[in-house]
């Protein structure tokens, strides 16, 4: 075999570019801006198996055509927390875009990569690269949004024809997914860091399953009592569904600002807490 | 641009703490281009630890690290970029093919797919994996898993190739087959750095290694020198039926330089182990079985330290 | 224990004499595998019971007290009964698919690929057949201990209006038994946790979703009623709610457990063949 030599010439004196120290000045580890390349690992991984792609996009078109035509025969509509009358299959439609939104997410950023993080060793190789933790991050959580955003788009046709969606402003309601997607990728992926072993995912199906069941998804906010009322506007999916509810019911207005940047704060806040935690896990 | 005496990797002072415990006390070597180097010791010794530092995976506690005059510390990307690393235990992806896993991990490094693929055809073939390039990792024998995992370090044509116990676990056959592929990968010139804890290994391929134990380097040189500098020529091994080694040991005490007591044997260290075995018979003594043989690095690192490399 | 006398040591009190020895009696066999999951279940309980109560209870009170307030708001509740009376025996049934499922998919796998627990049996006297009946008496008393935790947290919130419901639990154990073996015989041709993500995906929350244990499944489209009707889900959550509710017709009952046993059964056949070949031949 023949070795070709690439000599690649040191940065004078090996000092850190202009970029590298911004880099350093920032709570953020280091990467090589090859994210991408981890994308396409996963792209092609996921070639192999498509099934289990598509099977992803199940769950909410089940959900929707269960209950939205079981309940919704039997209630027929719904009086929503801003006092729109709606049929039920467009009240729970867009709880379910958000909540499988979060579970998309959170089944990426917490099980996948626990699992390469501690079984399959694949970051090990990974870092052995250029490529640096943040990389990994970014690489991680940017193929969660492209795959939760495709099964979003699928969601929205299907709503769409089953006749739940009410209003243009729907077409945000991608957008907004993916952005629910990515401020729970981030706190999955800082949660995962965490974890010891796979019994402490219990931890996040404890999080996971009452959010799902009570985040005014199935029922509006005002069937709880006040005290509780307060306490589920605390809780992030809350502002997940609500979001996704005025956009696709075309019931705007300043209220969903607040909604965004619950969402905002929380993603930023895994981020850095994620990227940090990599850095100490991988680069001991 | 320069001589063969190029150094690529030097370190001075170099050590890794993990909370109270020094995996790496401050250690000194030089690697020059296109030598082989190794890293001898038993498991524990610092070897793995001083690896990950020199791969640029693991931070420098203390001490200086300089790979192409680069600092780890700043430049780990850069420096990276130029390393082929092979970890001690196969970190391939297993939810992609053979050929997969080289294009995948040479896109890590930036290369472009026209490169990667035209090199990993290359390396498949180095590799003796042309005709498995489409199937899964996860059932290729050991051997096959260890030739892909240096066939993907080799991906980006590196400068410097790191091994961390390359033929751990492999049977004898595949362990051949990986040596002659080392030879070559040398040949052409890329430098080799490599840990192991079998003499042998070191014995055929290192030009120059260091002995490590408890993250010191305990000796260095070839593995001539070594041999030469710590044990004797020949080395006479000793069986006895009853456990009384040391009742033997005195019986044969004060023949060749030196005797070792193994759990299982004697080792009469002596330029002249023929010699050596008549004068035990001289004495009476009565082994069940005696074997003259060439020293080994064994034998050195067990002058050095007084135990054995594999327990 | 005379173990260093083996020759005046009474055969008939031991089996572990050189030469021939007594055969152990299919109690014993299945006991022995029993013993083992009791066992294991002795040092896992505090974990699992926690994560397995905390569902169904969580899905009683979004759907039966949450959405059965809109329910009862909107249509008066079902047929004149309240939703939460309605959802609760449905919930009963379908958490016994759910530990049916969590005991025979991946634990059941973890079995013959990873920690070889069955090889080790299989090393000994015992056959096939003893450690699967030994596994399956073992996941039934999962099933009692699930099934009577969720039905008393169910009843302190009113989720029962008659004594009949007590016979919801031996029909929830029944199907549970139902899901359990055929799970058993799909698992022992799995290699990787491809399958399990597909069954559970395309197979168990379907289930949950158009057995009617939300809704009766008349509410569904014509042609899905037939497609809920062949699952054992929709006999078991049938079964529990006409004994929970007092009101059983014997024909359409015994219809409902006689399906139920049919699969447990069939499954069990199945599940002796498919271990069979992928552990003892």
């Amino acid at each position: 075999m023949t070795t070709t030599r690439t000599t690649r010439p040191a940065r004078p004196g090996g000092r850190p570019g202009g970029v590298g120290r911004l880099a350093r000045a920032l709570p953020m580890p280091a990467g090589a801006g090859l994210a991408r390349m981890l994308v396409e690992r996963n792209i092609t991984s996921f070639r192999h198996g498509w099934i289990a792609l598509v099977t992803g996009f199940a769950e909410p078109v089940f959900y929707l055509f269960s209950l939205g035509i079981g309940i919704g025969a039997l209630v027929r509509t719904v009086t929503t927390d801003s006092g729109m009358t709606v049929t039920y299959p467009q009240f729970v439609a867009p709880a379910l875009l958000a909540a499988s939104a979060m579970n998309g997410a959170v089944m990426d950023s917490t099980f996948n990569v626990f699992f390469k993080l501690k079984y399959a060793k694949l970051y090990d190789a990974v870092l052995a690269t250029p490529m640096g933790p943040r990389d990994v991050a970014v690489g991680e959580i940017s193929w969660s949004l492209i795959r939760g955003g495709m099964y979003s788009a699928a969601f929205l046709v299907v709503a769409l024809l089953a006749g739940a969606v009410r209003s243009w402003w729907a077409l945000l309601a991608l957008p907004a997914a993916i952005f629910i997607g990515f401020a729970f990728a981030a706190v999955g992926m800082f949660a995962t860091t965490f974890m010891r072993s796979w019994v402490d995912f219990d931890y996040i199906t404890l999080a996971i399953q009452p959010m799902f069941l009570f985040s005014a998804t199935f029922f509006p906010l005002s069937t709880y009592p006040d005290a509780l009322q307060w306490f589920v506007r605390l809780t992030p999916l809350y502002h997940g569904v609500a979001l996704e509810r005025a956009l696709m019911l075309g019931d705007v207005g300043w209220g969903v600002l607040a909604h965004v940047g619950y969402l905002v704060v929380l993603g930023v806040l895994g981020v850095v807490g994620a990227s940090r935690r990599l850095e100490r896990l991988l680069l001991s | 641009m320069s001589g063969d005496d190029e150094i690529l990797l030097r370190a001075r002072g170099l050590t890794k703490t993990f909370g109270d415990f020094t995996a790496v006390d401050g250690i000194d070597f030089a690697v020059r281009k296109g030598e082989c180097f190794g890293f001898l010791g038993p498991n524990g010794a610092g070897k793995s630890s001083t690896m990950r530092m020199v791969g640029c995976v693991s931070p420098v506690t203390s001490g200086e690290l300089r790979l192409f005059d680069l600092d780890p510390a700043t430049d780990g990307p850069a420096i990276r970029a130029r390393l082929g690393s092979c970890p001690q235990r196969d970190t391939l992806d297993e939810e992609l093919t053979v050929q997969e896993n080289l294009w995948i991990y040479g896109r890590y490094f930036g290369l472009s797919r026209k490169e990667v693929r035209s090199r990993a055809t290359e390396l498949l073939d180095f590799a003796q994996l042309t005709e498995r390039a489409g199937d899964k990792v996860e059932p290729l024998s050991g051997g096959m898993k260890r030739r892909l995992t240096i066939a993907r370090s080799l991906i980006n044509s590196p400068e410097i190739l790191l091994l961390d116990e390359p033929t751990t676990g492999l049977d004898p056959q595949a362990r051949h087959v990986l040596w002659d592929r080392l030879f070559r990968l040398k040949r052409s010139g890329v430098t080799l750095v490599l840990t192991t804890h079998y003499m042998d290994e070191a014995e055929q391929l290192c030009d120059r290694l260091v002995v490590m134990d408890h993250g010191r380097i305990v000796a260095e040189g070839s593995p001539r020198q070594l041999i030469d500098q710590h044990s004797t020529r020949e080395v006479l091994e000793l069986r006895f039926d009853a456990d009384d080694h040391h009742g033997h040991a005195d019986a044969v005490a004060g023949i060749g330089d030196r005797v070792e007591v193994l759990p299982d044997r004697l080792l009469v260290y002596a330029d002249d182990g023929d010699a050596a075995a008549a004068q035990v018979h001289a004495r009476g003594v009565q082994p069940l079985s005696s074997l003259v043989r060439r020293s080994t690095l064994e034998d050195v690192f067990l002058t050095l330290t007084g135990r054995t490399l594999v327990d | 224990m005379a173990l260093d006398d083996p020759v005046t040591r009474d055969d008939a009190l031991s089996r572990s004499t050189r030469g021939l020895r007594e055969p152990l009696s299919a109690t014993e066999r299945v006991l022995a595998v029993v013993g083992y999951h009791a066992t294991v279940y002795s040092r896992t309980w505090r974990g699992s019971i926690i994560s397995r109560l905390l569902s169904p209870v969580l899905f009683m009170l979004s759907m039966g007290i949450g959405l059965g307030a809109l329910v009862d708001d909107r249509a008066g509740g079902i047929d004149g009964h309240p939703y939460l009376h309605f959802v609760v025996p449905g919930i009963v049934a379908t958490q016994t698919m759910w530990v049916a499922w969590s005991e025979s998919s991946y634990q059941v796998l973890g079995y013959i690929k990873w920690n070889m627990g069955y090889h080790a049996q299989l090393a000994t006297p015992l056959r096939v057949r003893d450690v699967l009946a030994g596994h399956f008496l073992a996941i039934t008393g999962h099933l009692v201990v699930a099934t009577t935790l969720f039905m008393a947290v169910a009843a302190l919130f009113g989720g029962f209006d008659s004594w009949w419901a007590v016979g919801c639990l031996p029909i929830g154990v029944l199907t549970g038994l139902a899901f359990t073996t055929p799970i058993f015989a799909f698992t022992a041709t799995q290699e990787g946790d491809n399958g399990f993500n597909i069954l559970y995906r395309w197979i168990i929350t379907p289930l949950m979703l158009f057995s009617g244990t939300f809704f009766p499944v008349d509410q569904l489209p014509g042609w899905m009623q037939p497609v809920a009707w062949v699952t054992p889900l929709w006999h078991g959550v049938e079964a529990c709610r006409a004994v929970a509710g007092g009101s059983v017709a014997v024909l359409p009952f015994v219809g409902h457990l006689l399906v139920l046993l049919a699969y447990a059964a069939a499954g069990w056949l199945l599940a002796e063949r498919t271990f069979t070949r992928r552990l003892a031949s």
